[in-house]
C-alpha cells in the first residue's frame, strides 16, 4: 500500500479532500510536485550557475572542447527513465481503483444537457443543480448527456469523467467529508458551459434516506410547481420577464400572436401565426423544432419529451400563463 | 549575375517591386514573407488574447458568453494554425535551411511559393468565417457540439484544411532538401541541430497533416450533407473524432517544439562558443521524439471514455517521449560548462526557453500520470503546462531565432538593449500571466470559462495583469526590429562569431546565397 497523505491543511494549494480517492491522487500529487521541484532546481540551477561561472572575459576566449561522455549521458537517460516509470506506475494504480466500483455500490444515473445538470435516484426521485449523496458509502453514476459532450468534475472528489450523448460513461466515489461540494462541467459545451454548475451535499445516510422518500412537489399549488421547473430547467434559456435570453422571455407570452417562420409543421416554408396557446406551449416544450418563431430561427432548444412529468409539464404552462 | 567581388548586390535589391516579391521562389525572400504573415497574425491572435484575460480579469462579464467563445476560439486556432505551426519550418526555417546546408535554395523552389499562397487563402478563409457568426468551438471542433453550432464554423475548418497544405508542402520540401542538397562535404552528422530539428518536423508535417485534412472534410460532409460520422443522432461516434483530431494535433505539438529546440541548440553553442555536448543525442532525440509522438495521442483523451487499455498504453509511451526530451536539456546546460557565455539577446532567450521548458516539461509529466491527470484534466493547469511549452518553449525560441538571424537577413544590426528591454518584459510577464494558472487548475478551476467562482478571482487578476505585460513586450520588440530595420548600424557578415555556413556569407547573402560553393570539413560547432 503506498503512503497516503492525510495532512493535507489548507495551505496547499489542491482542494479539500472529501472523498476516498483525494489521499491517494494527493500523496502522487506530492511525490510530482518534490521531484518536479528538485529537478528544476538542479535543470535552472546548473543554467543559471554555469552561466555567471564562465562568463565570457575576453573576446577571444578559448573554450573546453567536450563532444560528450557516454557515462553521464547513460546516466541522465536512464534516471529520468526509471522515475518516469515509477510514476507511470503509481498512477496507473489509482487510476485502476478509479476504474473498479465496488459491486455493492449505491448507483445514480447523472444526465447533462445544455446546460444544466439532472440527478436520478431509482427511487424515482430526480434532482436538477443539486446532488444529494449519502456519506461513506460507495456511490456509482451512470452518466450520459442528451445533446454534445460534457464533463463531470467534482475537485474535492478528485474525480472526472466525460459524459457522451448516445452512450453509458460510469465514475465512482465515496465521499468521506459532510458538506457541500462545488460541481463543473469541464468539458466545453456552449454558451453557458461555466454556468453548468451543480453543488454536491454530502450527508449522513439517515438524513439521505428520509429525503429520498420526500415528494418535492407536496403541498404546492400547480404554479408553485412550474416555478420550481422553472427555476431548474428553464431558467438557463429563458427569462421570468418579458426580456428575451437564448429563447424569449416568459413574461406576457400567453395568448400572444406568434409569427411562425421555420420548423418541420410549415407547409412548403410559408410563414404562419399562431396563437401561444396552451398546446401551443405544450407542443413547443415537447417538440422546440415543430414551429419556431421570428428571431429565433437559429435557436436551439433540446426537446423535454420525456424528461417531464405530467404534473411538472401542466405545473409551467400554469406558471407562464400566471407571468402576466 | 554578380561577381564574387561585388557584394552590393543582395537578394533584397537583386529585383524590385512588390510583384517581384509576390512570384519569388527565392527561399530567403518567401522566409521574409511568411515572416511579415506570422508576425501579423501574431497581432490578431495575441489581441483576442488580451480579450480573453480582459474578460477574466474579474468574475462577472465584460462581453457575452457568445463572444467570449468565439475570442477563445480564433485565439486558438489563429495561434496554432498560422503562427506556430509556420512559425519555424515556414519562416525562419525557410531562411536559413538552405543557406545551412550550404545549398542555392530549397529542393522545389515554385512549391515552396505555392505553400505561401496555400496559407494566405486558408487564413482568408478562416477569416471570412468572422463575417458569418464565427466559430465558436474552441480551435478543436469537439463534435457533436462543432456539428450542431453555426455554420461559421465550417468555414474555420475548411481554412485550417487548404493550410495544412502548406504545411505538407513544406515538409515535402524540406526532406528532399535535407537529403539532396547538402554541400560537398556535409554528411547527416555534419549538419547542424537546426537541421535535424527541422528534418524530425518535416517527417511528421508530410505524415500526420493528412489525416488533420481528411477528418476535417469528414466533420465539414457531417456539417453540409449529415452524414453521420461522429454525431451520436446520426449514428455516429463523437469519440472517434477526438481519435482522429489527436492523432494529427498531437505530433503538431512537436511540429511546434521540435524546431524550436534546433535554434536553442544553435544559439547555445554559438553564445557559449563550444561545442555542442552529445551532437549524436541530440540529433537522434529529434527523431525518437517525432517517432514516439505518433503513438501518443490518447494522453488527451484519458476521462473522454476511451478505454481504459488504451489510456495506459498512452499513459506508458508518454512517459518515454520524456526520456529524449531530458536528455536535450540536459545536453543544452551541459553544452554551457566550461564555455564562453556571453548575455546577447539571442542567448537570453535561449536561456529564457531552458527556464520555462523545463517548468513545462515537468509539469507535462505529471499530466501524462493517469490519476493525476483526471484531476487536472480541461482546467487552467493544463492551459499553463502548454503555455510554458509553446510560448515558454516555441515563442521564445521563434524570438531569439528572429535576433540572431536578423544581421543575416537584413544585413542591420538592431538596438540590443532595446531587444533585452523586451526580454525582461515578455519573461516576466510570462510566468506573472502562467504561473498562477497552474494553481487556479490545481484548485479546479476549468478551462473554456467565460465566468468563474469568486474563489478564484485574484489569481486571475494577477494572470491578467502579467498579460499585459507581455503585450508590452512583443509591442517593444516590434519597435526594436521596426528600428533596426530603418536605422540599424550595417552588420558584419558574423556578428556573433558563429560556425554554421550561413555566417560565412555575406549579410545580407546575395540571390544565390555563396560566392564560391562551400565545402564542409568537420562537424557544424568547431569552437577549438
Amino acid at each position: 500500500m503506498f503512503w497516503v497523505n492525510k495532512a493535507h491543511a489548507s495551505s496547499s494549494i489542491m482542494p479539500p479532500q472529501a472523498s476516498n480517492f483525494a489521499g491517494p491522487v494527493d500523496s502522487l500529487y506530492d511525490f510530482l510536485y518534490w521531484s518536479s521541484l528538485i529537478s528544476c532546481i538542479l535543470v535552472i540551477g546548473g543554467l543559471v550557475f554555469f552561466a555567471f561561472k564562465y562568463k565570457r572575459k575576453t573576446a577571444n576566449d578559448s573554450t573546453a572542447y567536450i563532444s560528450h561522455n557516454a557515462t553521464l549521458e547513460f546516466l541522465w537517460s536512464f534516471i529520468p527513465f526509471v522515475i518516469f516509470l515509477a510514476v507511470f506506475a503509481w498512477g496507473w494504480k489509482i487510476f485502476y481503483d478509479m476504474k473498479r466500483a465496488p459491486k455493492n455500490a449505491f448507483e445514480i444515473h447523472v444526465v447533462g444537457q445544455k446546460w444544466y445538470w439532472d440527478f436520478k435516484y431509482k427511487s424515482g426521485k430526480k434532482t436538477t443543480g443539486t446532488f444529494k449523496v449519502p456519506y461513506n458509502k460507495p456511490i456509482k453514476l451512470i452518466m450520459t448527456s442528451r445533446d454534445v459532450l460534457h464533463s463531470f468534475y467534482v475537485p474535492a472528489f478528485r474525480i472526472k469523467q466525460d459524459v457522451i450523448p448516445g452512450r453509458y460513461t460510469t465514475l465512482w466515489f465515496t465521499a468521506t467529508k459532510l458538506g457541500t461540494y462545488q460541481m463543473f462541467c469541464t468539458e466545453y459545451c456552449g454558451s453557458g458551459h461555466s454556468a453548468m454548475l451543480a453543488k454536491v451535499e454530502v450527508v449522513p445516510e439517515a438524513e439521505f434516506e428520509e429525503w429520498l422518500s420526500d415528494d418535492p412537489y407536496k403541498g404546492l399549488s400547480m404554479a408553485e410547481v412550474g416555478q420550481k421547473v422553472f427555476t431548474q430547467r428553464c431558467i438557463a434559456c429563458h427569462n421570468n420577464t418579458a426580456e428575451k435570453k437564448i429563447g424569449p422571455g416568459f413574461k406576457g407570452l400567453y395568448g400572444k400572436e406568434r409569427l411562425i417562420v421555420a420548423g418541420t409543421t410549415l407547409k412548403d416554408g410559408k410563414p404562419m401565426t399562431v396563437k401561444a396557446d396552451d398546446n401551443y406551449l405544450r407542443e413547443s416544450i415537447l417538440n422546440p423544432n415543430a414551429k419556431k418563431a421570428k428571431g429565433y430561427e437559429n435557436a436551439v432548444m433540446t426537446s423535454f419529451q420525456g424528461q417531464l412529468s405530467d404534473n411538472e409539464l401542466d405545473g409551467i404552462i400554469e406558471y407562464i400563463k400566471q407571468l402576466k | 549575375m554578380s561577381s564574387a567581388a561585388d557584394t552590393s548586390k543582395n537578394y533584397l535589391n537583386h529585383e524590385k517591386g512588390l510583384w517581384s516579391w509576390l512570384t519569388t521562389v527565392d527561399h530567403k525572400r518567401i522566409g521574409i514573407m511568411y515572416m511579415i504573415t506570422v508576425l501579423l497574425f501574431f497581432a490578431i491572435g495575441g489581441a483576442f488574447a488580451m480579450l480573453i484575460r480582459l474578460e477574466l480579469f474579474a468574475p462577472g462579464g465584460t462581453f457575452e458568453a457568445q463572444v467570449y467563445n468565439q475570442f477563445m476560439t480564433f485565439h486558438g486556432a489563429i495561434m496554432v494554425f498560422m503562427v506556430i505551426i509556420p512559425g519555424i519550418p515556414a519562416f525562419l526555417g525557410n531562411f536559413v535551411l538552405p543557406l545551412h546546408l550550404g545549398a542555392k535554395d530549397v529542393a522545389f523552389p515554385k512549391v515552396n511559393l505555392m505553400s505561401w499562397y496555400c496559407l494566405i487563402v486558408g487564413a482568408i478563409i478562416s477569416f471570412i468565417s468572422l463575417f458569418y457568426h464565427g466559430a465558436d468551438t474552441g480551435w478543436t471542433f469537439y463534435t457533436p457540439y462543432s456539428i450542431q453550432t453555426d455554420n461559421g464554423t465550417i468555414l474555420l475548418v475548411l481554412g485550417a484544411f487548404v493550410m495544412g497544405f502548406s504545411s505538407i508542402l513544406t515538409g515535402v520540401n524540406f526532406v528532399a532538401t535535407t537529403h539532396r542538397l547538402r554541400c560537398k562535404g556535409m554528411g547527416f552528422f555534419q549538419m547542424p541541430l537546426f537541421v535535424w530539428g527541422l528534418y524530425s518536423t518535416a517527417i511528421l508535417q508530410v505524415i500526420a497533416t493528412p489525416v488533420l485534412g481528411i477528418t476535417l472534410l469528414l466533420l465539414a460532409a457531417e456539417k453540409i450533407m449529415g452524414i453521420g460520422f461522429f454525431d451520436p443522432k446520426l449514428g455516429g461516434d463523437p469519440v472517434l473524432f477526438q481519435h482522429f483530431f489527436w492523432f494529427y494535433s498531437h505530433p503538431a505539438v512537436y511540429i511546434m517544439i521540435l524546431p524550436a529546440m534546433g535554434i536553442i541548440s544553435e544559439l547555445i553553442t554559438a553564445f557559449s562558443r563550444k561545442v555542442i555536448f552529445g551532437y549524436k543525442a541530440i540529433a537522434f532525440s529529434s527523431v525518437g521524439i517525432a517517432a514516439v509522438s505518433f503513438f501518443v495521442w490518447g494522453h488527451h483523451m484519458f476521462v473522454s471514455g476511451q478505454s481504459e487499455l488504451a489510456g495506459v498504453i498512452f499513459s506508458f509511451l508518454t512517459m518515454l517521449v520524456g526520456v529524449p526530451t531530458a536528455i536535450k536539456t540536459f545536453n543544452w546546460v551541459a553544452t554551457m560548462y566550461k564555455g564562453s557565455i556571453q548575455f546577447q539577446s539571442p542567448m537570453l532567450y535561449a536561456l529564457g526557453f531552458l527556464f520555462l521548458f523545463t517548468i513545462g516539461g515537468v509539469t507535462g509529466i505529471m499530466l501524462a500520470t493517469m490519476a493525476m491527470d483526471v484531476h487536472f484534466h480541461d482546467t487552467y493547469f493544463v492551459v499553463a503546462h502548454f503555455h510554458y511549452v509553446m510560448v515558454g518553449g516555441t515563442l521564445m525560441a521563434i524570438m531569439g531565432g528572429i535576433y540572431y538571424w536578423f544581421p543575416k537577413m537584413f544585413g542591420k544590426m538592431y538596438s540590443e538593449l532595446g531587444a533585452q528591454l523586451s526580454f525582461v518584459l515578455i519573461f516576466v510577464g510570462f510566468n506573472v500571466t502562467f504561473f498562477p494558472q497552474f494553481i487556479l487548475g490545481a484548485k479546479g478551476m476549468p478551462r473554456r470559462y467565460h465566468d468563474y467562482p469568486e474563489a478564484f478571482s485574484f489569481l486571475n487578476s494577477v494572470s491578467s495583469i502579467g498579460s499585459w505585460t507581455i503585450g508590452l513586450g512583443f509591442i517593444v520588440a516590434l519597435i526594436v526590429i521596426i528600428h533596426g530595420l530603418l536605422k540599424g548600424a550595417k552588420a558584419p557578415d558574423n556578428p556573433w562569431g558563429a560556425k554554421t555556413l550561413e555566417w560565412q556569407t555575406t549579410s545580407p547573402p546575395p540571390h544565390e546565397n555563396f560566392y564560391t560553393d562551400p565545402v564542409v570539413t568537420g562537424g557544424p560547432y568547431e569552437y577549438r
